[in-house]
C-alpha cells in the first residue's frame, strides 16, 4: 500500500494513485496504454468499494504481472483460461467480484472457446479485453486481430487474409449471443475516450454487482514497441486506423 | 463358495438388469457379489453379457474363465459360452429362441422357453425374469425369496412397482420349469 | 452402516459429495459417463456446483478456479480427455492447489477404444504435463476401495496442497459391488485455506501463481515443491501383500490387475505353486522399498499390467538385478483372465 503523503498548507489534492494499485512499477513499454487502462480497473476497483471482495485473473501476455500492480487478491491463469479460471471461482464463490484482464492472443486466439462459451453461458463476469493487434510480450507476432497488411515479426510481409485469415471481430461474434449482458468497444487513445472507457467498465464492473451477468470491455490499445512506432505515432495509427476495422461504441447492451 | 454366472443375450432382454438382481439378492444375504456388464456400443442393438460372482468371502477376479453357470438367452450366446461352463455346472438356455440342445454332457442343461412363458404371463419382457427363476434353481446358492426381495427392491419406486407381482410370478414360473430337470 | 450396490462411477461420485465437494466440472467421454451423470444429479440438490464445460481443456481450468476459491474441486475423465488436460494440470501442480482428478482408463493411443487398460502409468506417476511435478496417485482395485481412496484423495490432496488423481480403469467404473459409503465430511473438518483468494479483506492479498520469472524465485518454489514429494514419499505410500511370507514368485500388479492376481494367487496355490502378490495403492509414490524387500526373498518378479510395461520400469527399478523381472501385459483394452495369468507364472516356477 501507498504511503499517503501529508498536504501542505494551502495545496489542494487532485490527483492520487487508486487504492487498489500497489506500489509495484509497471512492466509495461513507454507509451503502451496497459498502463492506462489497468489504471482505469483500479479506479473502478476503488470507485465501487469493492476492493477487499475482487479477485482478478492475469492472463498470460504483457498482463502477466498484473497481480503485482494491483492489491486484490489475484490468480494467474494458463494461456487463453481466463475465462474458465474466473468461471471456476465465481462459482465456487459467488459473492466474490471476478474480473480477468486478457490480450488478443490470449482471449480471441488461444482462448477463444473459454472466452466464447463463458459468455455464452452468461457467466457473471467481468472481462478487460487488450486488443493491440499483436502478441506483444512474445515479439510481436500476427494475433489473430492484426489488421490486413500489418507488418509483424510472423507477417513479414504484411498479413494477408488469404493466407493468414481476416481480422477477427470477437466482440461482435459474443454481441450475437444470448449470454452476454453487455459487450462493448472502447479506446484509451486520448482524454474524451479514456473518460468513455472509464464508463465502460464501470458499468462492467456494476452488471455483475447488480448480476446482470457476461461483460466484456475491448479497448483498443497500441504496442509502440512491436509497432515500431512513437507512443504519439501509435496513439494516432489507432485512431486513424485500427477504429475503422473496429469500431467504436456499444456491440450488446441488456440495459 | 465362489460361484459365477454368465447372463448373455440380445441388447434389450433385461440381461443387465436379470445378473444386478442376482448380485443385489447376494449382497442382501451378506455375500460378496460383483457385476461386470459388457460395455459399450455392443449394448445398443446387440449383443449383450455380464458376468456376476457370489462368493462368502472376498472377490478376486470379476473376470471369469469357467463359470458354474450360463444363461443363454439367444443361440449366438450359448454357442459363445457353452464351451466355457465348468463341468458339473448348469446352462439355462431360452429355448424359445434357441433350437439346438446343449452339446456338453458333463453340465446339466435346463432349457426354459423363456419368451413363450412371458407371453403367456401377459408381457414378453419378463422374460428376463423367468431365466433367472430357472438359473436360481440351477445354481442353488439363494433360496428364491432373496431373489424375489431383490427384484421388488429394484423396481420399487421407479415407476414400475405395478410390475413387480408379475415379475414374481415369472420367477416363480422359471424356477418351477427348472425344477423338472433338476429335481 | 448398510451396504450399497453401486457401479464403480457412481460409488466414486457418491464418496467425493461426502467427502464435501463444492465443484465438479467435466466433458463427456466414455467410460465414465455414469460419474458425470450422478454428478449431475446429485451434487447440485445437495449444494455444490455441477457443471459441464466446453471442453476438458476448460473444465480442468475451472477446477483451477475453484480451488484457488478455497473449495474442494474435482474433475474426472478418461485417457484421451486427460491428456487435454495436462495443461491445467501443470498449473495446478505448480500453484500448489489441491484437487482430485478422476481418471478412468480406457484402450490408447489416440482414440482407441472404451475398455479397460493401463496404459497412462507414465501419464499419471510421472508427471504427464511439462516440469518437474508429481500428482498422488492412487489405484483402487474394487468399487469399494474407490470410494475409500476418493476420501483419501481429498484429505491428501488438502495435507500437501498436491493434486491427487484417482487412477482406475473402464472395469471399475462399469462394475457394481456392495460399498459402504464413508461417513459425510463435517464443514470444519474441512481444513482451513488462508492461502485461497477469497477477497485481501484483514489481511494482505493472496496471489495463486505457478510463475516466477526469476531463476532463483521459479527454483525456490520449486525445490518447495520437491521438498513436499520427498515428505510424501516418506509417508504415504500404500501397498496391499497377498500371500508374501513363502513366496517364490511374486507378482506386482495394480488396480483391475491387482484384484485378478489375486485369484491367480489361489489358483497357483492349489497346484502348490508358491505365488504372492504385492498390490501397490499408490502408484505415485511407488512401493519401491517394499517391492526391494520382497525381490530378495524371491527368485522372480512378474510384473502384471494391461500395457507394453509401464509400471514394470518402476519394479525394475526397485528390483535391481535381486530377482529375475518378467512380464506380461495385455493391450488394446484386452483383459486377461486368472488362468491366462497362471500360463504366464508356469513359464518361471519349477
Amino acid at each position: 500500500m501507498s504511503v499517503e503523503a501529508a498536504i501542505p498548507e494551502g495545496y489542494v489534492k487532485v490527483f492520487s494513485k487508486p487504492k487498489a494499485l500497489s506500489d509495484a512499477k509497471y512492466t509495461y513499454c513507454p507509451g503502451c496504454h496497459h498502463g492506462i487502462i489497468t489504471r482505469l480497473v483500479a479506479e473502478a476497483i476503488d470507485e465501487l468499494g469493492i476492493l477487499e471482495r475482487t479477485v482478478g485473473i492475469s492472463p498470460v501476455g504483457c498482463a502477466v504481472f498484473l497481480d503485482r500492480f494491483f492489491n486484490c487478491d489475484f490468480v494467474q491463469a494458463a494461456h487463453g483460461r481466463a475465462c474458465a479460471v474466473a468461471t471456476g471461482i465465481k462459482r465456487a464463490r459467488p459473492d466474490l467480484v471476478v474480473f480477468t484482464y486478457q490480450g488478443d492472443g490470449d482471449l480471441a486466439a488461444i482462448g477463444a472457446a473459454e472466452t466464447v462459451h463463458a459468455a455464452n453461458r452468461g457467466e457473471n463476469i467481468t472481462v478487460i479485453f487488450v486488443n493491440n493487434g499483436v502478441y506483444g510480450m512474445t515479439g510481436g507476432e500476427m494475433a489473430p486481430t492484426t489488421l490486413p497488411g500489418q507488418r509483424t515479426t510472423t507477417t513479414p510481409l504484411g498479413r494477408e487474409p488469404r493466407l493468414h485469415g481476416y481480422p477477427l471481430k470477437i466482440s461482435e461474434m459474443l454481441a450475437q449471443l444470448e449470454g452476454p449482458a453487455y459487450i462493448t468497444r472502447q479506446a484509451v487513445f486520448d482524454y474524451r475516450h479514456i473518460v468513455r472507457a472509464k464508463q465502460a467498465i464501470l458499468k462492467a464492473f456494476r452488471n455483475q454487482l447488480e448480476g446482470k451477468g457476461f461483460s466484456l470491455v475491448e479497448i483498443l490499445s497500441t504496442c509502440p514497441t512491436n509497432w515500431r512506432m512513437t507512443p504519439v505515432e501509435a496513439g494516432r495509427w489507432v485512431a486513424e486506423h485500427v477504429v475503422k476495422v473496429y469500431p467504436l461504441g456499444d456491440l450488446k447492451d441488456v440495459g | 463358495m465362489e460361484k459365477a454366472v454368465i447372463f448373455a443375450g440380445f441388447g434389450g432382454q433385461g440381461i443387465l438388469l436379470a445378473g444386478k438382481i442376482l448380485a443385489r439378492a447376494g449382497m442382501n444375504r451378506g455375500l460378496e457379489v460383483t457385476w461386470l456388464p459388457s460395455y459399450g456400443p455392443e449394448m445398443r442393438g446387440g449383443t449383450a453379457n455380464c458376468t456376476v460372482v457370489v462368493a462368502d468371502s472376498p472377490i478376486g477376479s470379476p473376470v471369469v474363465d469357467n463359470p458354474e453357470a450360463l444363461v443363454a438367452m439367444n443361440a449366438p450366446s450359448l454357442d459363445r459360452f457353452e464351451g466355457r461352463v465348468a463341468a458339473g455346472g448348469v446352462i439355462v438356455v431360452n429355448s424359445s429362441l434357441v433350437k439346438r440342445a446343449v452339446k456338453r454332457h458333463d453340465v446339466r442343461a435346463v432349457p426354459v422357453p423363456a419368451n413363450d412363458i412371458a407371453a403367456e404371463l401377459g408381457n414378453p419382457r419378463v422374460l428376463n425374469m423367468v431365466a433367472l427363476g430357472a438359473l436360481v434353481r440351477g445354481l442353488d446358492v439363494l433360496p428364491l425369496e432373496a431373489v424375489e426381495e431383490a427384484m421388488e427392491e429394484e423396481l420399487r419406486g421407479r415407476g414400475r412397482d405395478k410390475l413387480i407381482e408379475l415379475n414374481r410370478r415369472a420367477l416363480r414360473r422359471g424356477f418351477s420349469e427348472a425344477e423338472k430337470y433338476l429335481a | 452402516m448398510s451396504r450399497v450396490l453401486m457401479r464403480g462411477n457412481e460409488a466414486i461420485a457418491e464418496a467425493a459429495i461426502r467427502s464435501g465437494l463444492k465443484c465438479y466440472f467435466c466433458y463427456p467421454i466414455t467410460p465414465q459417463g455414469e460419474l458425470v451423470e450422478y454428478m449431475a444429479r446429485e451434487l447440485p440438490k445437495r449444494g455444490g456446483v455441477f457443471l459441464q464445460a466446453e471442453s476438458e481443456v476448460a473444465a480442468i481450468n475451472m477446477v483451477y478456479g475453484a480451488a484457488a476459491a478455497g473449495v474442494r474441486a474435482m474433475t474426472s475423465s478418461s485417457s484421451p480427455g486427460i491428456s487435454l488436460k495436462q495443461e491445467g494440470i501443470s498449473y495446478i501442480a505448480m500453484a500448489r492447489l489441491p484437487c482430485v482428478i478422476v481418471n478412468m482408463m480406457r484402450g490408447g493411443p489416440g482414440l482407441g477404444n472404451i475398455a479397460p487398460a493401463q496404459g497412462d502409468y507414465f501419464q499419471a506417476t510421472k508427471g504427464g504435463g511439462h516440469g518437474d511435478y508429481h500428482l498422488i496417485v492412487l489405484a483402487p482395485s474394487t468399487v469399494p476401495e474407490a470410494a475409500e481412496l476418493v476420501r483419501l484423495a481429498f484429505e491428501l490432496s488438502d495435507r500437501y496442497r498436491v493434486p491427487a488423481m484417482i487412477l482406475a480403469d473402464g472395469m471399475i467404473g462399469q462394475m457394481m459391488e456392495p460399498v459402504e459409503l464413508p461417513e459425510p465430511v463435517e464443514p470444519e473438518d474441512i481444513p482451513e485455506r488462508p492461502w485461497a483468494v477469497t477477497g485481501a479483506k484483514g489481511r494482505p492479498k493472496n496471489v495463486i501463481t505457478s510463475f516466477d520469472l526469476e531463476p532463483e524465485g521459479l527454483k525456490e518454489m520449486s525445490l518447495a515443491l520437491q521438498e513436499t514429494y520427498r515428505e510424501i514419499e516418506r509417508n504415504e505410500v500404500r501397498w496391499e501383500e497377498v500371500e508374501t511370507e513363502d513366496a517364490e514368485l511374486l507378482i506386482v500388479a495394480y488396480g483391475t490387475m491387482g484384484r485378478i492376481a489375486k485369484t491367480v494367487v489361489r489358483l497357483a496355490r492349489q497346484e502348490g505353486i508358491k505365488v504372492g502378490l504385492l498390490r501397490p495403492i499408490t502408484l505415485w509414490p511407488f512401493p519401491y522399498e517394499p517391492v526391494r524387500e520382497l525381490a530378495e526373498r524371491v527368485r522372480t518378479v512378474l510384473t502384471v499390467e494391461l500395457s507394453a510395461g509401464q509400471m514394470w520400469e518402476d519394479v525394475r527399478l526397485a528390483v535391481e538385478g535381486r530377482a529375475e523381472t518378467p512380464f506380461y501385459g495385455e493391450l488394446g483394452g484386452v483383459v486377461p483372465s486368472p488362468k491366462r495369468i497362471l500360463e504366464e507364472v508356469r513359464k518361471y516356477v519349477g
